[in-house]
């Protein structure tokens, strides 16, 4: 059934009812990944190099165990050595190998901070003091941290059987360069010479942290008979299941994950670190074993999102009209494969239809900690350059930069540089919006500026399992297979209600394990309302057709002839007979004398997400003698297509642009010239605070999905892509210059401000 | 060597003995008495997960040794509700969806019951998120962290609620 209809006819979604989790979170009974214990639970710790290359020759682990309260030890000889084998999941490829290299450290250590060895005892004091036992013998290797030097002939390299994937003939030299990709529409060469004004520009970014206040955390069980149980905080209970199993070599029925309440993840908890190591130990033990990254470990061993070099082109005609766009990225991997090339590569001109486009894209590992995901992978980097690009274009033609976009903005039709066709989209309705919005009109006085910038993100769909079950007493319960990282379970319990016709207060949303629901994929690409929202849609209303069966029964008349409206089962029309309606409270109470209970699982593998588009606008002050900047005000639009709980949907778009706003202005990692982190903690790597940042207004548009029941797209991810062009346009307009590196951190600032005044006075 | 330390936990009073001297008032109340509810986010004083109130006062309780919690009070987000009935701050911060994924809100909700009390800030959302900076919100919940406060605040100081303030 399709519920895309006006609001006015919609009883629960769309409403802001009270957060199913509020109370858990308020009072402290939330239970985070840490707040876990089992009786008899020990303690892990992990051994990280302090090196940022180097060859293991040697790890002596017999000093730790001889220390009393020392119950295991574990390397990597622990684990099987598993073939390089890609697979597909959440929101990129992960190879297990890769994967399992990462979690413990065979034949090389590639960043300061790669796990090494972990132990298992009585405290975690112990743990600690038992570290200091390991003796590992380093052979210390030449290292590289940019990515530019990484790709340089004679770079050190990180794998020797690392060829660059995407070039003919195939290479013969093993490289850091782990894939070249490209695309092209139209003929770019042609393009630019029809151009009549040109902006270039070469931009970088910093690797940025998720930064989840929660640290990596879990609890692992083994019994004797080698069935295991695992709690951990996640974005996925069936990724932590199916990688551990991968990691250990066990099969994946042997292993039953716990996703935990979880404290922040933002992409950064799509992955295992901690998890198969915590079940290698538990079994060597035979205790349940708990783990907890410390904040350092967080910072330096687990990931960031990709530092990047990008150099972008853009052509128009002097009427504005976009002729060509080239852009060349780098991105760094860390020390696997994998950064989210791919996507920077599309997402950066995927809001506009252009002619002509030539992309080229490397992914590059160096010596730094392995990237994961985090917030629309790979489109914030592209989109600050290309968005900066539109601004100067905008200047060069003197347009107005929303203009500008309304004039090359991607519609119904316009077919990207990656191959898809936009279909549905809600750029313009955004862009109008921006525009009408009394924040573009506003006054601005003397020395401050005015920035805007666009962002997209594809969102996805994919495998989700979602159930409903009446219950004996007429309450409902809806089981989902994601962790809730964004309201997902307010969602959830309010689409069912709807479909149900029930009050909120009667559906209770719960985050089942891997036992007690249907296969989903992990909690990412902003799919778990539009995937999962459809699964349990659907199950609410197979859930409906029953209970019309059993009051067909109860009345003894055939089922067509039962209406449900309400929450109540209503005889459809005089024919069908003179009964008193039944309500779903009553219907449950019969269902054991009716047939058994009423209930629904529904697992599907949902198409058709639709994209989302963002369009923010930021005023900003700088302070010239410091280089501060300022945020003044801040205004988020973006086409959610529906808000399913808007107070919900809000939320995520005033954490993206939060997020945002800190790496465009504060956040990088900062290295030593030994490859050494320098800045692992919240004090040297400045996360904003609430000082930083204004009241950031969110603005919904809400252009329907069609291929979604109430019109549902993903909304968690697009408000992180704009804010750091819209950031930089600002200081633009601001001071009058463009800064191309990120993050313009006051030094950074005041010292470009200096060399302009200099330059003025000379 | 043991130490043994008394100290009142929300407003039960507790004796413990330490094993080890240099066990955090953090890692006292979240592995040895339970109380989880107070989170662990940094454990350098850097994030503000841990705050708790000390004697009325609020503090980052991974950088107090229990140690020298001796003969205090100490109140955690699990003493703040009086039974089934919230504290205005917590009830105030789901009014105002001062929390996404909820991991700093107990910091958050101890900081600013400690702010009310301290009673600086008046009705200045400016001075109010000035004095709690010391409390991370990744998720970005800060305009409903402040809105909440505000709310609360005006709430206390409603005659009905006075002797709770």
């Amino acid at each position: 059934m399709n519920y895309i209809i006006p609001q006015s006819e919609l009883k629960v979604v769309g409403t802001r009812p009270v957060r199913p989790d509020g109370v858990d979170k308020v009072t402290g009974r939330a239970t985070f990944g840490a707040d876990m214990t089992l009786a008899g639970m020990i303690w892990g710790k992990m051994l990280r190099s302090p090196h940022a290359h180097a060859r293991i020759v040697a790890i002596d682990t017999s000093r730790a165990l001889a220390l009393p309260g020392v119950r295991a030890v574990v390397t990597a000889a622990d684990f099987p050595d598993i073939a390089s084998e890609e697979a597909f999941v959440g929101e990129g490829p992960m190879n297990f190998r890769d994967l399992s290299r990462n979690c413990l450290a065979r034949d090389k250590v590639l960043y300061e901070g790669h796990a090494v060895a972990a132990v298992a005892a009585a405290s975690q004091s112990v743990a600690e003091a038992a570290l200091d036992l390991i003796d590992v013998t380093y052979e210390v290797l030449p290292h590289v941290i940019d990515v530019e030097a990484a790709m340089a002939a004679g770079a050190p390299i990180l794998h020797e059987d690392m060829f660059t994937v995407g070039i003919e003939p195939k290479p013969t030299k093993p490289s850091n360069i782990a894939k070249r990709v490209a695309f092209a529409k139209g003929d770019a060469e042609a393009g630019f010479r029809e151009a009549d004004v040109i902006v270039e520009g070469r931009y970088t970014t910093q690797p940025v942290h998720q930064a989840y206040i929660e640290p990596h955390a879990c609890l692992a069980q083994v019994a004797a008979d080698g069935q295991a149980h695992i709690y951990s905080s996640t974005q996925g209970q069936f990724m932590v299941r199916a990688y551990c199993a991968k990691v250990l070599g066990w099969e994946i029925a042997d292993i039953r994950s716990y996703p935990m309440e979880i404290g922040g993840g933002f992409g950064g908890k799509t992955l295992v670190y901690l998890e198969p190591v915590a079940l290698a130990l538990a079994r060597k033990a035979g205790r349940p074993v708990k783990m907890v990254m410390t904040r350092e470990e967080v910072f330096r061993a687990s990931g960031p999102t990709s530092g990047a070099v990008i150099e972008v082109k853009i052509g128009a005609r002097r009427d504005g009209s976009i002729v060509a766009a080239r852009e060349v990225l780098k991105y760094q991997a860390g020390a696997f494969a994998g950064s989210p090339i791919g996507p920077g590569c599309m997402c950066g001109f995927a809001m506009y239809d252009l002619p002509n486009v030539d992309v080229v894209g490397y992914d590059v590992v160096s010596n730094r900690p392995k990237v994961a995901a985090y917030r629309a992978p790979g489109a914030p980097i592209t989109s600050f350059a290309v968005e900066s690009a539109m601004d100067d274009l905008a200047r060069k033609l003197k347009i107005d930069p929303l203009a500008l976009r309304e004039m090359n903005g991607a519609r119904d039709g316009s077919k990207t540089h990656y191959g898809v066709t936009h279909r549905d989209i809600g750029f313009l309705a955004t862009l109008e919006a921006a525009r009408s919005h009394p924040h573009y009109s506003a006054p601005l006085k003397p020395g401050q500026g005015r920035g805007v910038a666009c962002g997209f993100w594809f969102n996805i769909g994919g495998e989700s399992s979602g159930a409903v079950h009446v219950n004996e007493d007429g309450s409902i319960s809806v089981v989902s297979g994601n962790p809730d990282i964004g309201g997902s379970r307010a969602s959830m319990a309010m689409m069912a209600a709807e479909v149900l016709g029930v009050p909120i207060e009667h559906v209770r949303p719960i985050v089942g394990d891997t036992a007690s629901i249907g296969f989903s994929h992990l909690t990412g690409g902003s799919r778990v309302t539009f995937a999962t929202g459809m699964a349990v849609t659907q199950a609410a209303e197979r859930v409906v057709d029953q209970l019309k069966q059993r009051a067909a029964q109860i009345w003894e008349i055939p089922a067509e002839a039962v209406e449900w409206k309400d929450g109540k089962a209503y005889p459809a029309g005089l024919n069908a007979g003179a009964f008193e309606p039944l309500s779903l409270a009553q219907i449950a109470l019969k269902a054991g004398r009716t047939g058994g209970p009423i209930s629904s699982e529904v697992t599907l593998n949902a198409q058709g997400a639709g994209p989302g588009f963002g369009c923010h606008i930021c005023d900003v002050e700088v302070d010239s003698e410091t280089g501060h900047v300022k945020i003044l005000r801040y205004t988020a639009v973006q086409d959610v297509g529906k808000a399913i709980h808007p107070s919900y949907v809000e939320g995520q778009i005033q954490g993206g642009a939060a997020q945002g706003i800190g790496w465009a202005l504060n956040e990088e990692y900062i290295y030593d010239k030994d490859g050494k982190m320098e800045n692992a903690g919240f004090l040297d790597y400045r996360v904003p605070v609430a000082s930083d940042l204004p009241l950031i207004e969110a603005v919904m548009v809400e252009v329907p999905n069609p291929r979604h029941p109430f019109g549902v797209r993903g909304v968690g991810e697009v408000p992180i892509v704009p804010p750091m062009a819209a950031v930089a346009n600002a200081i633009r307009a601001a001071t009058g210059l463009r800064m191309p590196d990120l993050p313009i951190s006051p030094p950074k600032l005041r010292a470009a401000l200096d060399a302009a005044s200099g330059a003025k006075a000379a | 060597m043991s130490l043994s330390i008394s100290l009142s936990v929300n407003g039960v009073a507790r004796e413990v003995a330490l094993d080890d001297p240099r066990v955090t008032l953090l890692d006292l109340l979240r592995e040895r008495l339970d109380l989880t509810g107070t989170k662990k986010g940094c454990d350098r004083g850097q994030c503000g997960a841990c705050t708790v109130l000390l004697d009325g006062r609020r503090i980052n309780a991974c950088l107090a040794l229990a140690a020298s919690c001796d003969g205090a009070a100490v109140l955690t987000i699990e003493g703040l509700a009086q039974g089934d009935t919230l504290h205005p701050v917590q009830a105030a911060f789901i009014a105002h969806d001062g929390l996404q994924c909820g991991f700093c809100t107990p910091g958050q909700i101890m900081s600013a019951v400690g702010l009310l009390r301290e009673a600086q800030t008046g009705d200045d959302p400016e001075r109010v998120r000035e004095a709690m900076s010391g409390n991370l919100c990744r998720c970005g919940a800060y305009a409903g962290i402040t809105e909440a406060i505000l709310d609360a605040q005006r709430q206390l100081a409603a005659p009905d609620h006075a002797e709770a303030a």
